[in-house]
């Protein structure tokens, strides 16, 4: 029933309603991702006394090392700030170079939870050894992927700004993606208030 | 979000309230010179403020924000809540009733 | 290479199952050989397939639910007839097999049939309702739309390749788990959840944000149809509860591949957290299937009492209340876990307070269909056989809501009565209602009338057959998924049940007969005005079937019924002076792909077979990447064009002169 030619195609371009719709949509969707999180968590407190055989909190977590990731995590976000920043001021090799650093940043956050991860499953604390490391290993892995997630993002805007320049679109695509990078931050500070830090406190 | 809410001075304020907040809980962590409980609330309270820095100086929430998506963020924050605090009620009740 | 995946995979150890298969394949052979036929595959993939139209994406998602509705139908009807005939010997099906049929009844009527249903009449009516062109994300509802069909596709295969999970439609652990069931089984039911699991999500947030930034630029909230409104609630239950089915779903799978303990006996796995987890899903999403049908109830009692909906506000807040309230209510599935009488009380006292907004409606309804001059349409029966029947339906939860009571009724056939009867008569008859109502707006020709009152009868007449026994049985102590018993005294309700079973089954064949004849007839019953019963919101002022933009002018909204307050100001069909360009998202075979690769990752977990999984998410990241990289999704519809087939459609009126109610006088 497409009866309706020739067609022209185009983008009818972000303009400001469109904008609002999808930072609505962004923000509805970061909002279920509150809601797997708020349940990782929970599932979490319900379980951390479940060590079974294995090992406790305080014998797996390690603070200085937390704190690194802490630090990382949160500097990146200052960093993708200035990304933002960047673009809206219409800079793109700044943009560029703040995208770059967030993501060298983030490649330190993975690098140390790799760290940690391997670390721990090699000295027999894996995810399969008790309910309390189950429940850690999915929790903050599931943190863990999806600051992956947003650091292929991040590659692949890159990719747009150098290639198509700071157009609307590109620029409402990296809003949205430094969005779901503050976010992560947030539940960042979920991971080291609810999991580590009552851990080291036990 | 609107440009006017992108600015350095905004980040860095964020930047340097989130760094404090952060420092706090684990600098009581590892002196350890509080009870625990005290430091429990003092990690606690941190945490909700720093999530609070998070939202507004990081993604933007301000009082020029959509009326829509503060109410998501509120309608999010009430179901967590409540799936959060009644598991919690429920599976640490039935811990209680098996011990 | 194959993973876990062999020969014996394929049913030849048993006859019943092997027709089973052998119908699924032969029934995917026979379309597939008929669109050959007819050369039709071209005009599939190009106006149907990748088609990001929500009314076409509409259609799509319903006839998914009607071939589901008939699978899931045939295992209800073996379940009646193995427990009509199962008194102290085996009946004709295997105690594994008949585990298995319940479990694929629940999981598909559930996930498959009416998810399906609900979504599509979404689809087609709420943009026409708020007066909009499109839903607010396209490209992600038609990604909605293939993620739920590759969900259904997966426990259709699993009659074919393997088995299907014998652990009910709820799964629990430590039965769900790896130890108790090694097969497959289990391994399909996850990835059917997961996969279409994550589609409602986003169809959830799709109609979210539809509805609150789409309407027309007048349309204020208080002034939205009510079906509008109960999809709105509807979708913020779709978007925040389905988070907690992804959860549970995917720590079983993590227990069951991996080897993690969240649900096991050993190693500190708390199995009653799973209860707690899919529960917090499991009851919003009783009222994700049945809030939608409130919506169909309430348009349908207005339109064919003839008059506004009494009570539009006390309507819209009981909607609200009941969306909250589904979030309090999850331990009323399992009081008898062993919480402290506190824990149990405050969530039965919960349970009964949901009552009292669902009641309000009640008296909506009944008020507005007071005093008005009813006509007896197809929709209507089902609207005042839901009214009557849900009530007992409702009766009987409250009555399941004082803990002391449900520790007798628990797992007894008196609770599947109980829940067949909330959801047939709320959820099934209401879309079975929005299918006869909304039918010739999406088609552009009515439902034949006789066909569809005989389908009203068999399925009301057969409902109470079926479970008005499962009700005294389960006072017997008749406990529920039994393939056999010992009780003689309870045959005769289950041949009673069976009975029942077919007269639903008639039921099903009228409602075939009925798009049959109706099809045939579809020149002579043409809904040539698009408002074929006079009705009273706006998506009766499109053509039907309406124009890919829907609305050529965004309208002038004054009412709640913002349609008949126009015919009454006579401004309803007022040619524009002038139109502009339209937008429209152009076509896209990538939301296809990406359901496509969702059932390839499923499957290929079902099976262990890792490189075609990792394969899968690689195809996944790029047709995302490559989507998020386009910047012209939109093709433009010129001015002139849609004058002209506006000016068309006004010379047809002309023509034909609508009178209002033409189609029924």
């Amino acid at each position: 029933m497409s009866t309706y030619s020739p067609k022209t195609t185009g983008s009818p371009g972000p303009t400001e309603e469109t904008l609002d719709i999808r930072d609505l949509g962004f923000w509805l969707y970061l909002m279920t991702d509150a809601i797997i999180f708020s349940l990782l968590f929970a599932t979490y407190v319900v379980m951390f006394q479940n060590t079974a055989t294995g090992p406790l909190p305080i014998d797996v977590f390690d603070i200085k090392h937390v704190f690194a990731e802490t630090m990382f995590l949160l500097f990146s976000s200052v960093t993708f700030g200035f990304a933002s920043l960047a673009s809206v001021r219409e800079h793109k090799s700044q943009a560029v170079f703040w995208l770059i650093v967030t993501i060298v940043l983030g490649l330190g956050f993975i690098s140390l939870e790799v760290i940690e991860f391997v670390g721990m499953i090699e000295s027999g604390a894996g995810p399969q050894t008790s309910g309390f490391l189950t429940a850690f290993f999915t929790l903050v892995g599931t943190h863990g992927a999806h600051v992956s997630l947003g650091m292929i993002g991040i590659m692949v805007m890159i990719f747009q700004i150098l290639i198509k320049g700071l157009t609307s679109p590109v620029k409402s695509r990296l809003h949205r993606l430094g969005m779901f990078w503050h976010f992560l931050d947030i539940v960042w500070i979920g991971i080291f208030s609810i999991v580590y830090m009552p851990g080291w406190l036990i | 979000m609107h440009p006017q809410s992108h600015s350095a001075k905004r980040l860095i304020t964020g930047f340097i309230l989130a760094l404090a907040l952060t420092l706090i809980p684990f600098a009581i962590v590892w002196t350890m010179a509080f009870p625990v409980e005290l430091t429990f609330g003092i990690i606690a309270l941190c945490a909700l403020v720093q999530v609070g820095v998070h939202l507004h100086y990081f993604l933007g929430i301000d009082s020029r924000t959509p009326i829509e998506n503060v109410l998501a963020i509120c309608f999010a924050g009430v179901l967590i809540f409540l799936m959060v605090g009644g598991t919690l009620w429920i599976m640490f009740d039935l811990y209680e009733r098996m011990m | 290479m194959l993973g876990r995946l062999g020969f014996d995979s394929l049913p030849f150890y048993s006859a019943v199952a092997f027709s089973g298969a052998s119908v699924t394949v032969l029934g995917g052979l026979v379309v597939f050989l008929l669109v050959t036929y007819f050369g039709k595959w071209r005009y599939f993939w190009n106006e149907w397939l990748t088609s990001l139209d929500h009314k076409r994406i509409g259609i799509m998602y319903i006839a998914l639910a009607l071939v589901m509705l008939v699978r899931g139908f045939v295992d209800a009807l073996m379940m009646r007839s193995q427990q009509a005939i199962a008194l102290n010997n085996d009946g004709y099906l295997a105690p594994e097999h008949f585990d298995q049929v319940f479990s694929s009844h629940g999981t598909i009527m559930i996930f498959f049939m009416a998810m399906p249903f609900l979504t599509g009449l979404i689809n087609i009516v709420v943009p026409q309702q708020l007066g909009a062109r499109d839903v607010a994300f396209p490209f992600m509802n038609s990604i909605s739309l293939w993620l739920t069909a590759s969900g259904a596709a997966l426990v259709m295969v699993s009659l074919v390749i393997g088995k299907f999970s014998t652990a009910g439609w709820t799964g629990y652990p430590p039965y769900s788990g790896a130890e108790y069931s090694p097969g497959v089984g289990v391994d399909y039911w996850i990835w059917a959840l997961l996969v279409s699991g994550v589609g409602s999500t986003m169809t959830g947030i799709n109609f979210v944000v539809t509805i609150i930034k789409c309407r027309a630029p007048k349309m204020r909230l208080m002034q939205m149809p009510l079906f509008t409104w109960t999809t709105l609630c509807t979708s913020l239950l779709m978007s925040f509860a389905f988070p907690a089915l992804t959860v549970v779903a995917a720590m079983l799978g993590l227990d069951r591949i991996l080897g993690f303990h969240f649900f096991t006996n050993d190693a500190g796995g708390n199995m009653m957290n799973y209860a707690n987890l899919i529960w917090i899903w499991g009851h919003p999403e009783v009222y994700i299937l049945i809030l939608p049908a409130f919506g169909v109830f309430s348009e349908v009692t207005a339109t064919f009492s003839q008059k506004r909906l009494f009570g539009y506000r006390s309507l819209v807040y009981a909607t609200a209340v009941i969306t909250i309230l589904s979030f309090t209510v999850w331990l009323h599935h399992f009081f008898t876990m062993g919480s402290s009488p506190n824990v149990n009380a405050v969530f039965g006292i919960a349970t009964m307070i949901i009552a009292v907004p669902t009641g309000v409606k009640i008296f909506d309804w009944v008020f507005t269909m007071y005093k008005g001059r009813i006509i007896f349409h197809p929709a209507m029966l089902f609207t005042i056989g839901f009214l009557i029947t849900f009530v007992l339906g409702g009766v009987s939860g409250v009555l399941l809501a004082i803990p002391p009571a449900d520790f007798l009724m628990h797992n007894s056939t008196f609770l599947v009565a109980h829940f067949h009867n909330v959801l047939i008569p709320g959820a099934v008859f209401g879309y079975f209602a929005g299918f006869q109502y909304w039918f010739p707006k999406a088609t552009g020709f009515t439902l034949d009338r006789a066909w569809g009152v005989r389908t009203f009868w068999f399925w009301i007449i057969g409902f109470y057959l079926a479970f008005m026994p499962l009700y005294a049985l389960g006072f017997m102590g008749m406990s529920r998924r039994m393939e056999r018993y010992e009780m003689a005294e309870w045959q005769p309700f289950l041949i009673l049940a069976a009975v029942g079973a077919l007269s639903v089954l008639i039921g099903i064949f009228c409602q075939g007969m009925q798009l049959y004849v109706s099809i045939r007839d579809r020149e002579k019953n043409k809904d040539i005005t698009g408002d074929p019963y006079n009705a009273r919101t706006l998506e009766w002022q499109t053509s039907s079937p309406p124009a890919e933009y829907n609305f050529a002018k965004v309208p002038d909204v004054q009412d709640i019924d913002a349609f008949w307050d126009m015919k009454q100001r006579g401004v309803a069909y007022a040619p524009a002076q002038d139109y502009e360009d339209i937008h429209l998202p152009r076509n896209t075979g990538i939301g296809v792909f990406l359901g496509g690769l969702g059932f390839l990752i499923g499957f290929a977990v079902t099976w262990y077979i890792w490189w075609l999984v990792a394969l899968g998410f690689l195809g996944v990241l790029a047709c995302l990447i490559t989507r998020s990289s386009q910047d012209h999704t939109y093709e433009i519809i010129p001015a002139a064009e849609i004058e002209a087939h506006e000016k068309a459609r006004i010379k047809a009126l002309e023509a034909h002169k609508p009178t209002p109610g033409d189609f029924w006088s």
